[in-house]
């Protein structure tokens, strides 16, 4: 049954099939009007204007409207109708009520036609002091309709409303109210913000009218909450919970939520009257409520604003209205699982109202396990729902559950059928839904599986969405990549996938990562370069693969099929298809190329000598061919070394790509993972923070509060450069433990990065001092000490000094460290410099411990028992049983104990939550083999740890240090 | 709170729309625009709530809408509105603008479902007043003010007495007219149940 379209105009009434889906086989009715039968009959079918304010004109000028065959014809008639309704309006003959009421009505209907309506102000605004109520209806039907800012205006209509305030009568004063509250300008704020509270609680007021007041208020509150004022009135307010009418209750309940938003201590007495409220309704009988039962439920929609207000407030701390509280959820809870009591979509629709609602407050509260649990089961059916709308609100509210700790797992048993919603759900805005789900139940032992089904649901998704998962993609990737092999294919993956909708911020973290990250340097620079193999790659793709090469090319130029020559033509064949940024990055890669590759210099040369590098029309271009071409050929290969060293790594701070994502989804709409982390994995600081990975985007934050300890003592000794009276910082020194990268110390002046390597028994750290501030820092001097006894185990060398570390910039120092036999102890790290005229000592401890000279041993279980019993000497063995200091996941301690520097055994333990490994120490005397094993006892949150060596020393102090970690 | 109410045919022509947040004509009318462009490209059965709308309120702002036949009920609201709530209000509008349209007395039926067929867009635009005073007894200021039917029915009614006792001079005329207009027709057949699209409707006296 298709439509019959007229030729033009809103007359278009054609096709009118059933109402919904819901309502079943209705008759199909059927309004049937096409132009060819308006015009042979030239009249309009119009449907009963025989109302007793008849209203002729208006039918008549609707008709013709609708009838108009042409925009233009349209227009010429309303613009006829306007002339008239003006000249009517200015001519000298008095207009009676009825008439101004019809044009008033005409001018209503060419406003919603999309005019602008620039006159009947005036006669709208007379309409309101008439003592006919139609009449002065549709004036302030006008009014709220088209409102406008005149000044003059406003004075007079405010005038209407006053009047009709102070006029007892509740019809006209509910009419007054609706126009405040429809309007709701700066200027009626000014002038009734004073009067409508006593109007709302004064004792003789009628129902109707407090409802108005109350939500009229509620308006103002929201337009000009300055001008409201509080006062006695509240505490009356709130007793409104308690009135007979329901639909005062609910109105009130409206402007109560509201005003405890802005002051919660001032209505904090209303807690205790909603929940008593919330249980009447929840446990009354359907029949109770009569007139506000819908559909069998008893009056949802209060229940929902009940549930609301409660959302203001943490949980009652009173322990009879705590219980009271969960009771009622609990119901609402229970009644959702009975069958229902009718088949109609509003019953439905009721329930679940309230359901949901109930849900919000429950994961608003936070404190109750066992309701959060069952709140995500009773989800989780909804998941399935054949209602769409069911399931888009189930997947909405889970969203918020995955970020509490007591449902967080329950909410990840649903990931299967969560994936499926994202693969089948036909409406975008559900599979939306799924997404955000998703992402915000992701951790670190499903982000594999997660980020595989986003990548795959990304190569069909919504254009309309696609940016965004990318975003979320390369965050998940990110934050959960144990392997960081995993982190570049994935987000390789994403530029092949969705290239376009990859924003800077994400290449420029893969980069930043992959140079903060020697261990995957090699790898990236191959996946690149198989990448950019593809006839059609992606222009982010020749971005990241021409600064990867560029940087680390020279680890995979010992393969012949990826030979210096060979690396540059495959980027140079890429040339001509990017765009200009594109290319003045690929000429910087060039220069990097003949700094890693002397034997391409000439081959490079030459590219940049050709005229359309050198002479292109593009400055930037032109200036860099021109730069880098003169720069080859004057400079030595040891100045070019030096001009073209490796990028350092990056200062590490909060991943833009993050940033990116909450800008896009605004505040409070992205559920933060890292809020959830805080619960699940215990103090992410910690957690993250000694992760074996390293993960260089959380280092920044975690270490931000300046440790003041040192620097206090700095102003306080300063210039009595005795460093031996400087407290050594050590704030940081156990985070070190089982990682090697990161920020040692930081104060408002200096901070101290540190990257370090060991091989066997030797060991290198990179030190980095950044100058927070922007004057310089004179006579800059480091060296490190370590007590005499420490000498003898481990020989290390010293002492750096700059005259000057210029504002914001950063130095580094290299300390070669080699193991002599086994220590306790560990060396100290001096610094002194002078800061606007005072002399600066620090004294950090550098975390050079006994695990750094670990070597991973992999064994079979039966050589590992065959050696734990060998090492079964009492002095060999030592334990630990303590408390966790952290909740107690696997995966953050197989990260640690990686870290740890041991090799971690499967399989070896009959008993799979342990954990086991194996390593030798590497001294320049000796070799001490290590075992150790570890038993998580996740109910008493204990941990028992058992270390074996050689040397008892040795066992003593790896536990020691790897005691303090979990 | 709810921003905005709006009422749009299928060709995105506007039936009815009232905005509780102060717009500008002209942004009224790209709201309206975005709004229709964006609820028309779904489906009929997808989900009735939908994000996306740029132009009020930004993330903090949702569409929940209902189709029925012609005519698209959508109310804008924020995040502190019951999606389902609202829901379920649209279809306590409607039933109450198609309880005005049947111009039958407007009396509270029991069996809500019975009552419920779709609204027709040409009762909407005839009576414009009316269904401005009807959805001002559900909605006020952005908030709903009343949601039991027979409250909101009393609360017509009330009007309508007034109108009629208002009405009795200056009004007389023109009901006569339209009473003499409406003579001859006991029942208009002003829904008609075909299956063929070509069938004729029969002629009506003219207005």
């Amino acid at each position: 049954m298709g439509p019959v379209h007229t030729v033009y105009g809103p007359a278009l009434l054609c096709a009118g099939a059933g109402c919904s889906q819901q309502f079943g086989a209705q008759p199909q009715w059927i309004w049937f009007l096409s132009s060819s039968y308006v015009g042979a009959h030239s009249t309009t079918l119009m449907p009963t204007v025989s109302k007793g304010d008849g209203m002729r004109g208006l039918a008549v000028f609707i008709s013709d409207i609708r009838n108009c065959k042409s925009k233009e014809a349209e227009i010429k008639r309303i613009n006829k109708e306007l002339a008239n309704i003006r000249s009517k309006f200015k001519g000298d003959k008095a207009l009676d009520g009825y008439s101004k009421k019809k044009y008033v009505c005409k001018l209503l209907f060419i406003f919603l036609l999309g005019h602008d309506i620039d006159f009947g102000h005036m006669e709208a605004v007379n309409l309101l002091s008439s003592n006919k109520y139609t009449e002065k209806q549709i004036g302030y039907l006008f009014i709220s309709v088209l409102v406008n800012s005149n000044s003059d205006l406003i004075r007079l209509i405010n005038n209407g409303i006053k009047n009709d305030l102070a006029s007892r009568n509740p019809t006209f004063m509910n009419l007054a109210l609706h126009c405040i509250a429809n309007v709701g300008s700066r200027e009626m704020a000014e002038a009734f913000a004073f009067e409508i509270p006593s109007i709302l609680v004064a004792g003789d007021t009628m129902d109707s009218v407090k409802q108005s007041a109350a939500l009229c208020l509620l308006r103002l509150n929201r337009t000009s909450p300055d001008l409201v004022p509080m006062g006695e009135w509240t505490a009356r307010v709130v007793h409104l919970l308690n009135d007979q009418h329901l639909g005062v209750v609910t109105a009130a309940t409206s402007l109560i939520t509201t005003l405890a938003q802005k002051s919660p201590d001032d209505f904090k007495t209303s807690i205790s009257l909603a929940v008593a409220r919330l249980s009447r309704i929840v446990t009354s009988a359907s029949i109770d409520l009569q007139d506000y039962t819908y559909y069998f439920v008893a009056a949802p929609w209060l229940s929902v604003k009940l549930l609301r207000l409660l959302q203001c407030y943490p949980p009652p701390e009173d322990a009879a209205l705590r219980s009271r509280l969960t009771e009622c959820l609990e119901t609402i809870l229970n009644k959702a699982q009975e069958p229902p009591k009718s088949k109609k979509v509003q019953h439905s629709n009721a329930k679940n109202a309230v359901l949901f609602e109930a849900i919000s407050l429950i994961i608003h509260h936070d404190s109750e396990p066992t309701l959060l649990v069952r709140a995500c089961n009773q989800l989780g059916q909804f998941l399935q729902h054949r209602e769409t709308n069911l399931r888009y609100l189930a997947l909405e509210s889970m969203c918020t559950l995955a970020s509490s700790e007591f449902s967080h797992e329950a909410v990840k048993t649903h990931i299967d059928t969560v994936i499926n919603a994202l693969k089948t759900e036909r409406d975008v805005s559900v599979r939306q839904r799924a997404v955000d789900l998703l992402y915000a139940m992701c951790d670190r032992s499903n982000a594999k599986q997660i980020v595989a089904e986003m990548l795959s649901y990304l190569e069909t998704a919504d254009y309309s969405i696609r940016e965004e998962i990318v975003l979320k993609v390369a965050i998940l990737a990110e934050k959960y990549a144990v392997d960081y092999t995993w982190y570049v294919d994935t987000i390789l993956n994403l530029i092949r996938v969705a290239g376009d909708y990859v924003s800077e911020e994400v290449w420029y973290r893969v980069i930043q990562i992959v140079i903060n990250r020697d261990d995957v340097q090699g790898y990236a620079a191959k996946t690149v370069f198989e990448a950019l193999q593809a006839p059609a790659c992606h222009e982010n793709l020749v971005k990241v693969g021409g600064y990867i090469l560029g940087e680390f090319g020279n680890l995979i130029a010992g393969d012949s099929r990826s030979s210096p020559l060979v690396q540059f033509s495959l980027l140079h064949s890429k040339f001509h298809l990017c765009s200009v940024p594109t290319r003045a990055l690929l000429l910087s890669a060039y220069i990097k190329f003949i700094n890693l590759f002397p034997e391409v210099k000439a081959t490079i040369q030459d590219v940049l000598r050709s005229d359309s590098q050198l002479r292109n029309a593009d400055v930037e271009l032109q200036q860099r061919a021109v730069e880098y071409l003169k720069l080859s050929c004057i400079a030595s290969t040891d100045i070019l070394a030096t001009v073209l060293e490796e990028m350092p790594p990056f200062p590490e701070r909060e991943s833009s790509i993050l940033a990116k994502l909450k800008r896009k989804k605004g505040p409070g709409k992205l559920p933060d993972i890292d809020e959830n982390r805080r619960n699940v994995n215990g103090s992410s600081e910690h957690s993250e923070n000694t992760d074996t990975t390293n993960k260089v985007s959380y280092v920044l934050n975690l270490n931000s509060s300046p440790s003041t300890g040192p620097s206090l003592l700095v102003d306080v000794f300063s210039d009595s450069s005795t460093s031996a009276s400087v407290d050594v910082s050590e704030d940081n020194f156990s985070r070190f433990v089982c990682k090697n990268n990161g920020v040692i110390y930081e104060n408002q002046l200096l901070q101290i990065g540190l990257k370090s390597e060991y091989r066997q028994n030797l060991g290198r750290i990179y030190v980095f001092y950044g100058n927070k501030t922007s004057t310089q820092f004179l006579s800059f001097s480091s060296f490190v000490t370590s007590s005499d006894i420490l000498k003898t185990h481990i020989l290390h060398c010293l002492i750096a000094s700059y005259p000057i570390i210029e504002g914001g910039a950063q130095v580094q120092q290299i300390l070669n460290i080699e193991c002599v036999s086994d220590f306790t102890d560990a060396p100290v790290l001096n610094i002194q410099f002078r800061y606007g005229g005072t002399l600066q000592n620090i004294a950090v401890k550098l975390p050079v411990m006994l695990n750094k000279f670990f070597q991973p041993t992999e064994m079979t279980s039966q050589d590992f028992f065959q050696r734990w019993k060998q090492l079964g000497a009492p002095q060999q063995e030592v334990q630990k049983i303590f408390k966790a200091q952290h909740p107690m996941d696997t995966d953050v301690t197989k990260a640690k104990i990686l870290g740890f520097g041991v090799a971690l055994l499967d399989g070896v333990d009959p008993n799979p939550a342990n954990f086991v490994g194996a390593g030798v120490i590497h001294t320049k005397s000796t070799q001490v083999g290590c075992l150790l094993r570890l038993e998580p006892n996740a109910q008493a949150q204990m941990y028992r740890l058992t270390l074996r060596t050689s040397r008892e020393s040795v066992s003593q102090r790896l536990c020691e240090l790897l005691g303090e970690q979990f | 709170m709810i921003k905005a109410i709006l009422i749009f045919n299928n060709h995105g022509k506007p039936r009815l729309i009232r905005f509780y947040q102060y717009f500008a004509e002209d942004m009224q009318q790209q709201i309206i625009r975005e709004t229709f462009h964006l609820v028309s490209k779904r489906d009929d059965n997808v989900c009735n709530f939908l994000e996306g709308g740029s132009l009020i309120g930004g993330s903090d702002y949702k569409l929940i809408y209902r189709h029925y036949a012609t005519l698209y009920f959508v109310f804008c609201v924020d995040s502190s509105e019951s999606e389902l709530g609202i829901l379920d209000l649209i279809q306590v509008c409607c039933y109450f603008f198609k309880m005005l349209c049947r111009k039958k007395q407007m009396v509270f039926v029991e069996t809500l479902d019975k009552c419920f067929e779709n609204v027709c867009e040409l009762d909407l635009i005839f009576h414009m007043d009316r269904v401005h005073y009807i959805l001002q007894e559900v909605v006020m200021g952005g908030m709903v003010l009343e949601t039991n039917m027979n409250e909101i029915v009393a609360q017509v009614e009330v009007q309508n007495r007034m109108e009629k006792s208002e009405g009795g001079l200056s009004a007389a005329p023109a009901r006569a007219v339209s009473a003499v207009k409406n003579m001859n027709l006991p029942e208009i057949p002003r829904n008609i149940n075909i299956g063929d699209i070509n069938i004729k409707v029969p002629s009506l006296s003219p207005f």
